[in-house]
């Protein structure tokens, strides 16, 4: 829906979706049912191309965190191959880096997999945000891009989406990029152990704000944002001082959403 | 059959990456536990509403997530960091608008947040 509407701004984009809701009638799309009428996001090797190529410098920056990861799980005594494994299946970087600081000899393990899990929930919202494209895509093809999904590489999804290009792939092909470096530097990081400096020195640190900077100069869609992006602000901000971990971003998704689902037909 | 070094002289003394390899099973297990919590957490989200029909309504505030997932991730981050971070976030902001190009604005990022953290 949001692809045929984002030339509409504001309230206009709400009204298109019921329409657009009225023309069509009983959606086939909804079980995941590859059918032709697949509008017009496509899976493609094109689109995987684009992703990969357009996530290059990005996941560059990010190795500079792969190798500080790498880093500390080496101090804290995993082998290199341990600390590979770790990159390789989980693909989340700030989970990562707090697993391994809880990291003890008797391995908190509950401790451990609850702070996965609640760093990593944001991801929930994240993926859910996709679906308006999605929905045109095979289950299979979804949730297999959807491991290779982590925030920068989100961003720059989101942002190619609402483009309009409808290269569903995107994600597949910049989280592959992601991929490849995250474990890659994981690798140096460990081996290098504690020779390499604090990746603050070089900037890496704000790789990921600037990702997002740059995508919230994308997503503006003039004054309808102004509510939610405010509500989110106020949310997150003061959640962050109040709460432990990362659940600020959920929260502040979460209240933008409810409030947006209250003020809807106003 | 030689019996194996008692391996706590030779990593004390070289701390030698002579476990590079070592996989103890232990480990992976709670690694592969970890992947699997993440994977249910960058999946559960799409495959809750791709089962369950959304109203109007509903619809409406999935809508806002994306831009309020991204000011949630910002706000704080920003919040946190000082007139460096501000200043680079700015000019962020400014090459995008200006050549909407996400590489020119990357590098406009990490470059101004070293200069400017090396002047202020």
């Amino acid at each position: 829906m949001a692809i045929d509407t984002d030339a509409s701004d504001g309230p206009e984009s709400v009204l298109s979706d019921v329409s657009e809701r009225g023309d069509e009638g009983p959606q086939a799309s909804e079980s995941g049912s590859d059918a032709p009428s697949a509008e017009s996001v496509t899976f493609e090797w094109d689109g995987v191309r684009a992703g990969f190529l357009t996530c290059l410098p990005v996941a560059l920056g990010v190795g500079g965190y792969g190798i500080a990861f790498g880093v500390l799980a080496n101090q804290v005594g995993l082998s290199v191959a341990e600390a590979a494994l770790m990159s390789a299946t989980v693909l989340a970087g700030a989970s990562q880096i707090v697993a391994v600081e809880l990291w003890a000899d008797p391995l908190p393990v509950a401790a451990i997999l609850v702070t996965v899990f609640a760093i990593n929930l944001r991801y929930s919202l994240m993926g859910a945000a996709l679906q308006p494209w999605f929905r045109h895509l095979r289950s299979s093809r979804v949730y297999g891009s959807l491991f290779f999904m982590a925030d920068e590489n989100w961003a720059l999804t989101m942002r190619e989406l609402t483009s309009g290009s409808g290269r569903g792939a995107f994600l597949l092909g910049s989280g592959i990029a992601m991929w490849l470096f995250w474990v890659g530097s994981t690798i140096v990081g460990a081996l290098a152990g504690e020779t390499v400096g604090d990746p603050t020195q070089y900037g890496f640190d704000f790789i990921l704000a600037a990702v997002f900077v740059a995508l919230a100069a994308e997503l503006w869609e003039g004054r309808s944002s102004l509510v939610p992006w405010l509500v989110a602000l106020a949310v997150s901000v003061v959640a962050a001082t109040l709460v432990p971990g990362r659940w600020y971003i959920l929260l502040g998704g979460l209240a933008a959403a409810s409030v947006e689902v209250i003020r809807y037909d106003g | 059959m030689a019996e194996p070094n008692p391996p706590s002289t030779v990593l004390t003394v070289f701390e030698l990456p002579a476990d590079a390899f070592a996989l103890d099973s232990f480990v992976v297990a709670v690694i592969l536990a970890m992947a699997a919590i993440t994977v249910l957490t960058k999946v559960g989200g799409i495959w809750l509403v791709r089962h369950v029909e959304l109203s109007d309504r509903l619809e409406a505030g999935f809508s806002v997530l994306p831009g309020a997932i991204v000011i949630a991730v910002l706000g704080p981050e920003l919040a946190a960091g000082g007139p460096a971070e501000w200043g680079a976030a700015g000019l962020v902001l400014l090459v995008m608008w200006r050549t909407e190009s996400i590489l020119l604005a990357l590098c406009a990022g990490v470059g101004g947040i070293v200069a400017l953290r090396a002047v202020l």
